[in-house]
């Protein structure tokens, strides 16, 4: 009977990975749509949100069905309810993705800023290499390469406010990019709200390993970090610790 | 899906009392379904007269049909020998006969009179195989089936069955009586066995049914108040009735 389960939780594993690493490639296009603006590539992104959202529903109607019918008990438990919690996020990742990809049809045609675009094609390395991260940590049950991933979080925040204030600087001397700098506050809100969801899916992870429920994302205290970062205000010793662990963990990991 | 055994407006009596009142099923082939509802309800004797084990009680009448492969059971002229060997069972308690084990296995083959002794030998190896007890036995098949552990023996009566060849094994609370592990094993025995038979099983344990059933039937009170995909059963049953014994309200 163990053996029989076991192979339908593979199978529930199996398919929370492909549905990881198909959102983080709608991830990939999306952005890359819209920094090559690529209005057919966005179409495709747009259409392949809705995959996305039916890996959901396959996932969601898996997990329900292990649930009511198999009776999990401790790790097998939590093994359903991280992938059931998990896979909302990962929906709502890609529905950010799509998001974007929509950006890029709208925007196109009008003036744009270069260096502002460099700004979030850096944003995306980072989210996209925290996203790796966690899908690894998930495969591999390991804890420490989730809480590694999340503190990545604070990179992309960083990123974002230097990338805010670089298109409000932008807004107030050229009304010609105005289309172009709402667009680019959109997308990055966008990326950075796709950062706060890939923490929660290591702190799933950190649940199923260990049965604690923690919060890796520090909130106010990132954001605040990533405002004195980008000013160049001088940082307290636990702010410093911050900012240098993300930095170590964004580092891309030659093995992904 | 085709259905294997089909009941139609079945009636059983102890005596006077009605213990089944019209109970019309169609249990498809090579899946499990499993027979659920509190005692007393009708489940084992639903189950006993798929096989007419109910002959064995005095006083007993049944009205009805019961058609195996569109063969009616009770039509005169059925050769009971043949259908135990078409139709077997499996009960609560392991009930082994006081032989050895390769006696044990080979009993339902000499009775339909089998004697060559090379088929029996590959048959009873085959069928300790299908039970999953072949290599904990192999080495010792003379030794006396009773002397093996409550699980053991409970595979050992499965192999007994397998042994004739049966289309269908009926299970009567066959893991009651047996621990946690072997009970778990037995269980992921039945699935295997459920590719190539059909199983019809008696439980009590709930969990059971909706982890190792395709279908499943609720009997209260001599009747069939709901049958559905186990799924359905435990996840959205049609019936309030259904749902209170699910959620343990009643039984």
């Amino acid at each position: 009977m163990r053996g029989i389960f076991l192979d339908e939780m593979k199978k529930l594993n199996l398919r929370y990975i492909t549905m990881g690493i198909n959102v983080n490639e709608q991830i990939y296009l999306a952005t890359k749509s819209y920094i090559e603006h690529d209005k057919q590539l966005a179409k495709e992104v747009i259409a392949g949100d809705e995959k996305i959202n039916d890996e959901e529903v396959q996932l969601e109607k898996d997990s329900l069905q292990l649930m009511a019918l198999k009776q999990p008990m401790a790790s097998d438990f939590r093994m359903i309810i991280s992938a059931l919690k998990s896979s909302s996020d990962l929906e709502r990742i890609g529905d950010h993705a799509a998001s974007i990809a929509v950006e890029t049809i709208r925007v196109k045609g009008n003036e744009r800023v270069p260096k502002i675009e460099k700004l979030i094609a850096e944003m995306t390395d980072l989210v996209r290499n925290m996203m790796e991260k966690v899908l690894d940590a998930y495969a591999k049950d390991d804890i420490e390469i989730a809480k590694s991933a999340a503190k990545i979080d604070l990179e992309i925040d960083i990123k974002f406010v230097e990338a805010r204030k670089e298109i409000i600087a932008e807004m107030a001397k050229e009304t010609e990019v105005a289309v172009a700098n709402a667009s680019y506050l959109t997308v990055i809100r966008l990326l950075e709200r796709i950062g706060d969801h890939i923490v929660n899916l290591a702190e799933w992870v950190v649940y199923r390993n260990t049965n604690k429920l923690v919060e890796l994302n520090p909130g106010k205290l990132d954001r605040d970090v990533a405002e004195k970062v980008v000013d160049g205000e001088k940082l307290d010793q636990d702010e410093m610790k911050l900012v240098k662990e993300a930095e170590a963990c964004a580092q891309p990991d030659e093995n992904l | 899906m085709k259905s294997i055994i089909k009941t139609e407006n079945l009636r059983l009596y102890y005596g006077k009392k009605e213990a089944l009142h019209g109970i019309s099923l169609e249990i498809p082939e090579k899946q499990i379904t499993a027979l659920i509802g509190p005692s007393g309800c009708g489940k084992s004797t639903f189950l006993r007269s798929l096989n007419r084990m109910n002959d064995l009680i005095d006083n007993v009448t049944i009205t009805g049909t019961v058609k195996i492969n569109d063969h009616d059971i009770y039509a005169p002229k059925t050769d009971i020998v043949k259908l135990r060997q078409d139709v077997g069972m499996v009960f609560q308690q392991p009930n082994p006969f006081s032989f050895s084990i390769y006696e044990n296995v080979s009993f339902g083959l000499k009775l339909a009179g089998i004697t060559d002794k090379e088929e029996i030998d590959a048959r009873v190896e085959e069928s300790l195989k299908q039970a999953a007890i072949w290599e904990v036995v192999k080495d010792r098949l003379n030794d006396n089936a009773q002397g093996l552990s409550g699980g053991q023996q409970q595979r050992i009566c499965i192999a007994r069955v397998l042994a004739t060849r049966p289309e269908v094994i009926l299970m009567d609370e066959p893991t009651s009586a047996l621990d946690p592990i072997s009970a778990s094993q037995i269980e992921e025995t039945m699935i295997k066995l459920s590719q190539d038979y059909t199983i019809v099983t008696v439980t009590h344990n709930m969990q059971q049914a909706s982890r190792i059933s395709d279908m499943t039937a609720l009997f209260v009170a001599g009747k069939v108040v709901e049958y559905d995909e186990t799924s359905t059963i435990f996840m959205n049953p049609k019936e309030q009735v259904t749902s209170d014994y699910i959620n343990g309200i009643f039984g």
